[in-house]
């Protein structure tokens, strides 16, 4: 297990590297234009964080179910060769409910966006 | 010593080799390619004394320019989590190499090297855990900035990474009901064998279905024209906004490193990896009958060279992509991740499923 050591922490040290690199090599000066938010250019309206329309948030949750599934599809998929026709008609049952969760959630109109 | 000199020496070599397809796909291939297309000539005016090599040392004088630029830190933004978003990018995307076979084993003296860093169990979950995380990259680099503009393309990226992440899983399943390991180098010592005596058993064959929908949320993944609603260059300027020097230039590398990674998990998974047709370990045995015997040295280099070309095709695959077609729109992206994809990838595993039952 040396190997997966080696590889953060090698990738680690060149990651930070390149980070304080231009600390070092590059110049450093500021300026009240430099200091203000990007605008493309126009004087900023305002500063910091907007609110963010709630169709991602609802995105983000359908996805935790669905990874969440495509985890045990994995060991399923690895012994499938050995089960045979059990482990196929296992799958049918669960597909039908992962089908079934998301139909609903596309008839409830989550993946519309105009 | 020599225990930990032997995996030393592969970790950097692997560092070494992604860093520089990396340097050369994403800045030399992208911009000759693109020349070509537009019918220009491209960049070409790197010299080493008076030596243009059609823009071969361009690549380098733009990362050492990079180097040498400002690192701005905006006084508004988060300045741990802004440091910290480029650096997760890079380092998630990068350890990914370590997990991709290379090539078979080759024996220096009594030792048997595996030409593949880290050969654990689950290596295709550690690719796939790795690309995932580097969504945070994403998302930090917008929430940390500050910025409007970058606040809308993390949101944007996220959402639109997580979408296809569902995807990206699900269009594997497939291949490893058909390859019962989660070993990427088993997957492609299984890629060896043939399929009705002639054609190689390679996942493009067994899952051409799996395939594309892998090659979309791929591509999706890399963030890349015609799915790079999170940089939209031209509409709003990206998460990395706020960003300048090296830390931009690490957002720059992680994209380059995702296509060289992308196409390494292609080429590994449906490509079959280092394997040459017909090609065993002692020689060619040709379909038709015949063979042609070769010292054991020249397969392992054919083997090495068979990965990398493989490996260079996909890369020129995915920039001519990228410089053939236009932006999706938001619900065209959501509506071919979700809609299309998913339920394509579904099918897909049903269809292996009761193929492989009959």
């Amino acid at each position: 297990m040396i190997e997966i050591f080696l590889v953060f922490l090698i990738f680690g040290l060149l990651g930070a590297l390149l980070l304080l690199m231009n600390k070092f090599l590059g110049p450093s000066k500021s300026s009240p234009t430099k200091e203000s938010p990007f605008e493309c250019g126009s004087p900023y309206l305002q500063e910091g964080i907007n609110p963010f329309p709630i169709k991602f948030y609802l995105v983000a949750f359908l996805f935790l179910l669905f990874d969440i599934e495509v985890v045990f599809f994995f060991p399923w998929a690895l012994i499938f060769k050995d089960m045979g026709l059990t482990a196929l008609i296992v799958m049918f049952a669960y597909i039908f409910v992962l089908v079934l969760g998301f139909i609903y959630a596309w008839k409830k109109g989550v993946f519309e966006w105009e | 010593m020599i225990e930990f000199l032997i995996p030393l020496i592969k970790v950097i070599l692997a560092l070494v080799w992604l860093l520089l397809l990396t340097l050369y796909v994403a800045d030399w291939v992208e911009r000759k390619e693109s020349a070509i297309i537009h019918d220009r000539i491209g960049a070409n005016r790197a010299s080493i004394f008076g030596l243009r090599m059609i823009g071969l040392f361009q690549p380098f004088a733009d990362a050492i320019k990079m180097i040498f630029k400002e690192d701005f830190t905006p006084s508004f933004s988060r300045k741990f989590l802004h440091s910290l978003a480029p650096f997760l990018s890079f380092f998630f995307v990068a350890v990914t190499i370590a997990a991709i076979p290379f090539g078979d084993t080759i024996r220096i003296g009594s030792r048997i090297i595996k030409l593949q860093v880290l050969d654990i169990n689950v290596t295709l979950l550690f690719v796939l855990a790795m690309m995932s995380l580097g969504i945070y990259g994403v998302i930090l680099a917008g929430w940390a900035s500050n910025n409007r503009f970058s606040l809308l393309g993390g949101i944007r990226g996220a959402a639109q990474l997580i979408s296809y992440e569902v995807a990206f899983g699900l269009s594997l399943v497939g291949l490893i009901m058909i390859y019962p390991s989660l070993k990427l180098s088993s997957i492609v010592h299984s890629q060896g064998e043939l399929l009705f005596g002639f054609i190689p058993k390679w996942g493009i064959f067994l899952q051409p279905l799996g395939f594309i929908v892998f090659l979309f949320a791929a591509l999706a993944e890399t963030k890349r024209v015609p799915f790079d609603l999170p940089e939209g260059e031209s509409e709003i300027i990206g998460f990395y906004t706020e960003y300048s020097g090296l830390k931009w230039g690490l957002f720059m590398m992680t994209d380059g490193m995702e296509i060289v990674i992308v196409s390494t998990l292609m080429t590994t998974l449906f490509f079959g990896g280092w394997q040459v047709p017909w090609l065993q370990a002692d020689g060619f045995h040709w379909p038709w009958g015949g063979e042609w015997f070769l010292a054991s040295w020249i397969v392992v280099i054919l083997q090495v060279l068979a990965f990398n070309l493989k490996v260079f095709f996909f890369c020129w695959f995915q920039v001519l992509l990228r410089w053939t077609y236009p932006r999706f729109r938001y619900d065209q992206l959501m509506d071919l991740g979700w809609k299309l994809l998913i339920p394509l990838s579904l099918v897909n595993i049903v269809g292996t499923g009761i193929i492989m039952s009959l």
